[in-house]
């Protein structure tokens, strides 16, 4: 896992290598613990750079409301993303319903340049809308009754993928 | 994790459970409201109707707001320009507005139960917004979220509910909440204007000494005298009243200590406490007001999406 984040930083820096006018965005609640190793592996390739990192809740915008209640979280973006390239992190791509919500809470923001996306794995078979991510730590083919969940050390004492 | 009821009618049937779950929820909403765009789409398929037999400006425009808030369709309804006024029913009323596909009913109701007895007939959510002398659960909550934010917790602090214990729908819903979350309640009135054993009800502490209430108390929540729902006199005067309960800023000054003011309004400048008082550095009774449209977009939120 550690490679696979080290590979993630890596690569948002090949087309732009000192991330000019770009803010990373982790999605709430998972995806959190993905975006805090990257930034934190990003700050060390970059020392001195001063990286404007924000966590975004999308409870609030999700089309299954009614059919199911989650429970929020904290949104903390303290800067303008007016103009900007953001990277939207999260920890798995499955149907895509959640990166669709997440676009429409971001530009309640304002209106960045550009917006790309991350994953750590990227369930590509399952897809229900027309999102692709622009930087995948893996992609793995399931059928629709598997369960994909990433665990983490800070939350789950263990880093892995399981299959359940 | 969900609320436990499917309407809010009262605190009293709520679980602690409950009240954190909305207070947390409540603290999410409010930096939505901090947000360039104060607006989530999260209720674009519910339909509300505002429905008040009774007065109000605080509560009506904070529920309008909560609603719109979270993208809902609102429809408002007002007893004295409806057809309530040629003697149409409430359970009438109700079910001609559900027919045209309403899914949730917030309503205020002069009668203690109104919205409990509808609960029984609509199959719609309904939100009590005050009925009577019975309950204001949002109120409660609001109050709460306001004291929570600026004290930090509930557990322990201890609340002076000061003014017309009797008919304050306010005090009854701040006294069950406050109770169920651990703080500790001490009303202050008028011996007329106090139930009688409303401390082995309630648990809660009983004094008819201003000056002691305000010595024991972190938090004074002072209510307005319900003037309109007192049909005999239970005191002679307001200006007698103001003399025994209103607050004046010498007795704050006289405590060595700062306690926090609420009211859940309007406010009766003179009569229940002073200008400099309501206006003073400790007073957080606006903070409620702009947090009372949090916590109701928390319960509305919370309460459509149990559906289902």
């Amino acid at each position: 896992m550690a490679l696979t984040v080290k590979r993630l930083a890596h690569q948002m820096l090949e087309n732009n290598a000192e991330l000019e006018n770009t803010v990373l965005i982790g999605l709430q609640p998972r995806g959190i613990y993905l975006s805090d190793r990257i930034v934190a592996e990003l700050e060390g390739i970059l020392p001195e750079k001063k990286l404007h990192y924000g966590k975004l809740d999308i409870t609030f915008y999700r089309d299954d409301v009614r059919k199911s209640l989650h429970i929020a979280n904290a949104t903390d973006i303290p800067f303008s993303i007016e103009g900007k390239t953001v990277i939207l992190i999260d920890d798995v791509l499955y149907t895509g319903r959640t990166i669709r919500a997440a676009l429409d809470a971001l530009l309640d923001f304002g209106r960045p340049s550009k917006v790309a996306l991350c994953v750590l794995i990227d369930r590509r078979f399952s897809r229900e809308l027309p999102i692709q991510p622009d930087f995948a730590g893996k992609a793995i083919d399931t059928i629709v009754t598997d369960r994909v969940k990433v665990n983490w050390r800070e939350k789950d004492e263990k880093d892995e993928v399981v299959l359940v | 994790m969900k609320l436990s009821t499917k309407h809010l009618l009262g605190i009293k049937d709520l679980l602690k459970e409950d009240i954190q779950l909305i207070l947390s929820t409540a603290t999410q909403f409010k930096e939505v409201l901090q947000r360039p765009v104060k607006k989530v789409p999260s209720l674009r398929d519910v339909t509300i109707v505002n429905l008040f037999y009774e007065n109000s400006t605080r509560t009506r425009m904070s529920f309008e707001l909560a609603e719109r808030r979270l993208s809902a369709d609102t429809l408002n309804f007002t007893a004295s320009s409806s057809s309530a006024a040629k003697g149409e029913t409430l359970l009438d009323t109700v079910n001609n507005i559900l027919s045209m596909k309403v899914d949730m009913v917030v309503m205020r109701h002069s009668a203690s139960g109104a919205p409990h007895f509808l609960a029984k007939y609509i199959p719609a959510a309904i939100v009590n917004a005050g009925d009577g002398i019975n309950e204001h659960p949002t109120q409660a909550l609001l109050d709460a979220f306001s004291m929570q934010e600026k004290l930090g917790t509930l557990e322990g602090v201890r609340v002076a509910i000061i003014g017309d214990i009797m008919h304050s729908r306010v005090a009854l819903s701040n006294m069950y909440l406050l109770r169920k979350m651990g703080a500790e309640v001490m009303v202050v009135g008028p011996p007329t204007l106090i139930p009688k054993y409303i401390g082995e009800a309630l648990g809660v502490k009983v004094t008819y000494n201003l000056q002691q209430a305000l010595q024991w108390c972190d938090v004074a929540n002072v209510l307005r005298i319900q003037l309109e729902r007192q049909n005999q006199p239970l005191f002679s005067s307001l200006r007698e009243y103001n003399l025994a309960y209103g607050i004046k800023q010498k007795m704050l000054d006289g405590l060595g200590k700062n306690i926090v003011i609420m009211h859940p309004g309007p406010i009766n400048r003179g009569v229940e406490m002073d200008s400099e008082v309501a206006d003073g550095p400790n007073s957080i009774i606006l903070n409620q007001v702009e947090n009372g449209v949090a916590v109701r977009m928390a319960v509305l939120y919370l309460l459509a999406g149990r559906e289902g």
